[in-house]
């Protein structure tokens, strides 16, 4: 069972339906706010309407003698909470770092200033409402601009410091930019504008916090079991041996849920000091307010290029905002420096202070605002050259990561663009604005490359064979709706070499063997090895038993002499296999397990390779102007992520990423509102997203070369690539149909009411 | 989202049901007793503390769910019918396609399964500020002001404004009522009254918590649709930032008939953009004995806006809704 790459694998690489399928559409399936105990309370929690300025007083006299009041719990009473020793490595992320009801200070609107507790939902919601607050109100800054054009004086040695931005940063340097722009043929300097958008998974946050004297259990909407315990461990002032985080099911969290917000340190005080359980699940203004959103980000891109469409400088700057006390940095510039050859490049970033709530990873955090920006500057320029966008890429493809001058893994973006618009049927693109027609309307084509990053987190897993015939494969990740349950089916079920109906997952709880994070598409690659690892040792503990217990058919060979193949023991030279679950009867054990481990090279300072999975979109869209109608009617999107472990997960994946990407280029705007600072449009009706009528036709296609530097398969990660890049294909295409070039996101009514009425 | 406790009563006959609501000082915004019929707006605005009763009175088990053809040739359309039978009730379909087109365009499957004839009548606006008790709203607590105006006004209304209230109609159904001509049915403590839609709404004024002329112990009975005019074609347009489930940025109620190109008559009505469902018989006056051509249309659509009152984010719902309707008429004049 050496761990050599395996090639040419049997189930992975199959598509295969959602193990857990069933239990979802049953309604079995135990999602956080499912759960439920015998004297259980419910928490409201009582937000600021404000968003800049102290609480005077705090009035809970009447909500105290509501009926069914058990509690209610503000800066004065509810206990210590302790700030966390925030680091990746260790796994303690949070993004917003003060501990609720810290202080008198309320630095965004939604900030929770009180808690009530009662027996019913409904009475702490009555309770929470009759909590009466008064602030000293300041005025907000929720200003949109952020001021990205004092970035450019910002240099690795010598530069200038911005003015009202901070921690000014130099992300990336090579050659000088500045003269080659002045002095090239063709050159582009545009400023792009994403708004604030909100996660709005359809499952809200929960936590249902349960106290027994000495520790916690918390059911939470988690993406990362290990780092919430670690971090509520340390905030509620507990060894982290006594919190127990568990998240079997989730109804997604796009980044969202990745670490723990205030409510759950809530929930979990609140359990502690009334001894009964607590469920608080927080509402849809809330989800706008208090868990984490994209920031507003502006970036300012400059290319220049030769004639011929030869690249020769790239500036990236870039600013977001983030609020009053963190420093949540969107790293829009990560895919920047190895996406092109480009000889003269500098990405600058900053950070803008707002008064708003800490922002958050949202789907496939910097790439997808950053390849917003370079990749509709690509379109733009290629545009100004009278290029196909499509060429102008293919003529910049870098032969290593120029960034970090080191060979790519595995890149196949040239094999993306030109296996996407043959079977897109690009070449029949003609380029001028508004000249495709088809059914009385008009078509607008657009394209895109997209790249996002393919590392590993360490992992533990534990793979026991039972008995029974089954086998059990547990790691403390978790599946946020993706598939994570059914690929670790497969991936065992491969190891072993038995039915993926055999296979029993455990997931989603910390007392399990340490398993990664749901996030950066990382989850996939990062438990294969370890599985692998502990297959294979649960394996080896078998032949031991077979080769020793009293009623193997093995007993007195040789362990060495035996061999573990397609579920069966059998003698290496031969000869009749038997089942592992009938040696286990003989040897009247319940069953045999193994542990395997791998390690983590996300944070590696050191790496061979530059790992990261590529791709490419094309986009059609529909345009009526006497209706002001624009619709995207069809998306062909090529990914070169390694080996795909399941096409039918990994379909859904990228399909899924697409129509969030629709939503993000036509519909998403959190609006904060001057004066207030509150996100005004805080519900499903005024946050427009993309529904089912707005999905176009979709072609995915996976282009399966294994990334075998990664693991033993192959496998890359898949969930976030889908959406990177897309912006900038629809709006590409937009400008084809319309002639209106988007700058800024969303791409409105308003906007194409001013394009021309008559392509 | 909470609500407070209330008293539910299900009422054997109208009589009770008027007497319980009767009760109540008003039957407009503040109401202490309310009718239940879908509850699709009733139920959502007390989870949000914006309707608060103190007594719910159930009328779905009332015998006013039916839809039939009267002697005179009018369609008469229980309180509680709902909006998906409604939609789908073969004599709407074919002698009135505007209102099936209208009703199913708006909320989704779901909601329209729920929603009433006569709830539909009464949807509240979808302004954010009404809906939100943190903020000040003159039509939810009078002589708070409106945040609306220098606030977030994307959506509201450009028509019939006052310095009070700029909220608009969110209804697709009125819409369609309001172009057919639809009368309205009310039995009260006094009797019956029947009510030309054109009546039925009111503008805001100083009085935007005043929304229709329904007063306590009004119980909507039906609404009749006047036969349908022969050789009309009529259709609903609706344009909204997304492909379903939002409320019209703009859209129009057409019912046309052409006769050897010109125009013989013509009912229009609008929505998404004014306080009420907003029709006027100067628009109509403008399109009918006119010939069926974009001239024609052109004029009509710049006398449906006139008059418009942008706000600072809705001053493109003049354009938006100007060619909404020379779309909707351009497509109602085409022969079939």
């Amino acid at each position: 069972m050496a761990a050599e790459p395996l090639t040419s694998p049997k189930i992975v690489g199959k598509a295969r339906p959602r193990v857990d399928g069933p239990l979802k559409v049953t309604g079995r399936a135990m999602y956080s706010s499912d759960h439920h105990f015998p004297g259980m309370l419910y928490a409201v929690p009582v937000s600021a309407t404000i968003a800049n300025g102290k609480i005077e007083k705090i009035d809970t006299a009447t909500a105290e003698k509501m009926p069914g009041v058990r509690a209610i719990y503000h800066q004065g009473n509810i206990g210590k909470l302790f700030r966390v020793s925030v680091s990746f490595g260790d796994l303690s992320m949070i993004d917003e770092t003060r501990p609720p009801f810290e202080d008198d200070v309320i630095r965004y609107y939604g900030q929770y200033v009180a808690l009530a507790v009662a027996d019913t939902f409904e009475q702490a919601g009555a309770a929470a409402d009759a909590v009466k607050v008064t602030y000293r109100r300041e005025e907000p800054n929720v200003e949109r601009e952020l001021g990205v054009e004092r970035l450019a004086g910002v240099r690795k040695k010598g530069g200038s410091k911005p003015e009202h931005l901070e921690s000014p940063k130099v992300q990336s340097e090579r050659g000088d930019p500045e003269p080659a722009f002045e002095k090239a043929a063709v050159t582009l300097d545009a400023t792009y504008l994403l708004p604030a958008e909100t996660h709005n998974p359809i499952e809200l946050h929960a936590t249902v916090a349960v106290w027994d004297g000495t520790g916690f259990t918390l059911y939470d909407t988690t993406q990362a079991v290990v780092n919430a315990r670690n971090v509520l461990a340390q905030m509620l002032g507990v060894p982290k041996e006594n919190m127990r985080v568990i998240s079997k099911f989730l109804g997604s969290g796009f980044g969202g849920k990745l670490w723990p917000w205030t409510h759950c340190a809530l929930a979990a005080a609140a359990a502690r000091q009334l001894n009964l359980p607590v469920k608080l699940v927080i509402n849809r203004r809330s989800m706008f307010q208090c868990v984490g959103h994209r920031p507003l980000i502006q970036q300012r891109v400059r290319l220049s290029a030769t004639q011929e469409g030869k690249l020769t400088s790239l500036r990236h700057e870039y600013v977001n905002h983030t609020s009053m006390l963190d420093d949540y940095e969107e790293s829009c510039g990560e895919g920047t420096p190895h996406m092109y050859s480009v000889p003269n490049l500098r990405v600058t970033s900053a950070l803008a202070r707002r008064n708003v709530g800490t922002p958050t990873s949202m789907r496939g955090p910097g790439a997808v605002p950053g390849l917003y920006a370079t990749e509709s500057a690509m379109n733009e320029l290629a545009d100004l050259l009278k290029m196909d966008p499509v060429q102008l890429r293919l003529a910049n493809e870098p032969e290593i990561d120029e960034g970090t001058k080191l060979p790519f893994s595995s890149r196949h973006l040239r094999e993306c663009l030109t296996t996407g618009a043959e079977k897109f049927g690009w070449a029949r693109r003609t380029p001028a604005v508004g000249s495709m027609k088809q059914d009385g309307l008009t078509l607008g084509w657009g394209m895109a490359s997209c790249t996002w990053i393919a590392k590993r987190f360490g992992c533990t897993a534990r793979v026991e064979l039972r008995d029974d015939g089954t086998a059990a494969v547990s790691t403390a990740t978790q599946d946020i709706g993706t598939g994570t349950y059914t690929v670790l089916a497969q991936i065992t079920a491969e190891k072993l070499q038995i039915p993926v109906e055999k296979i029993e997952v455990i997931l989603g709880d910390s007392n399990l063997p340490e398993g990664p994070v749901s996030g950066g598409s990382m989850a996939t690659a990062s438990v294969i090895p370890a599985v692998m690892a502990a297959a294979g040792k649960a394996a080896e503990s078998l032949l031991g038993v077979a080769a020793k217990a009293p009623g193997s058919p093995f007993a007195g060979s040789k362990p060495d002499g035996l061999a573990f193949q397609d579920g069966k023991v059998q003698a290496k030279g031969g000869g009749e296999g038997v089942p592992f679950g009938e040696i286990l009867k003989k040897a009247k054990m319940r069953g045999v397990s193994g542990q395997g481990s791998s390690d983590g090279n996300f944070l590696d300072p050191k790496p061979q390779f530059s790992s990261h999975s590529f791709g490419a979109h094309f986009v059609e869209v529909t345009w009526q102007p006497e209706t002001v109608r624009l619709r995207i009617n069809r998306v062909l999107t090529v990914i070169d992520a390694g080996r795909i472990v399941n096409p039918l997960a990994g379909r859904n994946q990228i399909e899924g990423a697409v129509v969030m990407g629709v939503g993000m280029t036509l519909f998403e705007q959190t609006q904060y509102e001057h004066g207030t600072g509150a996100p005004i449009n805080s519900n499903l009706a005024d946050y427009i997203m993309a529904v089912n009528a707005d999905v176009p036709k979709l072609d995915v296609i996976f282009l399966d070369y294994p990334d075998l530097h990664l693991n033993e398969f192959g496998a890359r990660g898949i969930g976030e690539i889908g959406l990177a890049g897309i912006s900038a294909a629809i709006t590409s295409a937009i400008h084809h149909a319309t002639g209106f070039r988007a700058r800024k996101l969303p791409v409105t009514i308003e906007d194409l009411l001013g394009a021309p009425a008559q392509a | 989202m909470r609500m407070k406790s209330f008293a539910f009563i299900r009422p054997p006959d109208s009589a009770v049901a008027i007497a319980a609501q009767a009760e109540s000082p008003t039957a407009q915004q503040g109401a202490s007793v309310r009718f239940l019929a879908g509850g699709t707006t009733l139920v959502d605005l007390m989870k949000l503390n914006v309707e608060g009763p103190d007594k719910v009175v159930d009328i779905n088990r009332l015998p006013l769910d039916q839809i039939e053809s009267l002697p005179d040739g009018c369609l008469k359309i229980g309180a509680t019918v709902r909006n998906s039978a409604l939609a789908n009730h073969p004599a709407v379909l074919r002698d009135y396609p505007v209102l099936s087109q209208a009703i199913l365009q708006g909320a989704s499957a779901q909601l329209r399964n729920r929603a009433t004839t006569a709830g539909n009548l009464l949807q509240r606006t979808r302004c954010i500020y009404f809906r939100d008790t943190a903020m000040p709203c003159n039509k939810r607590e009078p002589g708070t002001g409106c945040a609306a105006i220098h606030g977030h006004n994307r959506n509201l209304a450009i028509l019939g404004t006052s310095e009070h209230c700029i909220a608009n109609n969110p209804s697709d159904m009125c819409v369609a009522m309001a172009a057919l001509e639809a009368v309205i049915h009310v039995t009260g403590p006094k009797g019956v009254r029947a009510i030309p839609f054109a009546e039925f709404h009111l503008l805001p004024g100083e009085t935007p918590h005043q929304e229709t002329v329904i007063q306590p112990g009004d119980l909507i009975t039906h609404v009749t649709l006047p036969p349908p005019v022969p050789g009309n074609k009529s259709l609903y347009l609706k344009l909204r930032d997304r492909a379903s489930y939002e409320f019209a940025l703009a859209s129009a109620a057409v019912v046309l008939t052409v006769a050897g190109g010109r125009i013989t008559r013509a009912r229009v009505a609008m929505g998404g953009i004014g306080v009420k469902p907003w029709r006027t018989r100067e628009v109509e006056a403008a399109l009918e004995e006119q010939p069926a051509t974009e001239t024609t249309y052109q004029r009509a659509a710049e006398m449906a806006v006139q008059g418009a009152r942008p706000q600072s984010e809705n001053a493109f719902k003049i354009e938006l809704a100007k060619r909404c309707l020379i779309h909707a008429l351009k497509l109602a004049a085409q022969p079939a």
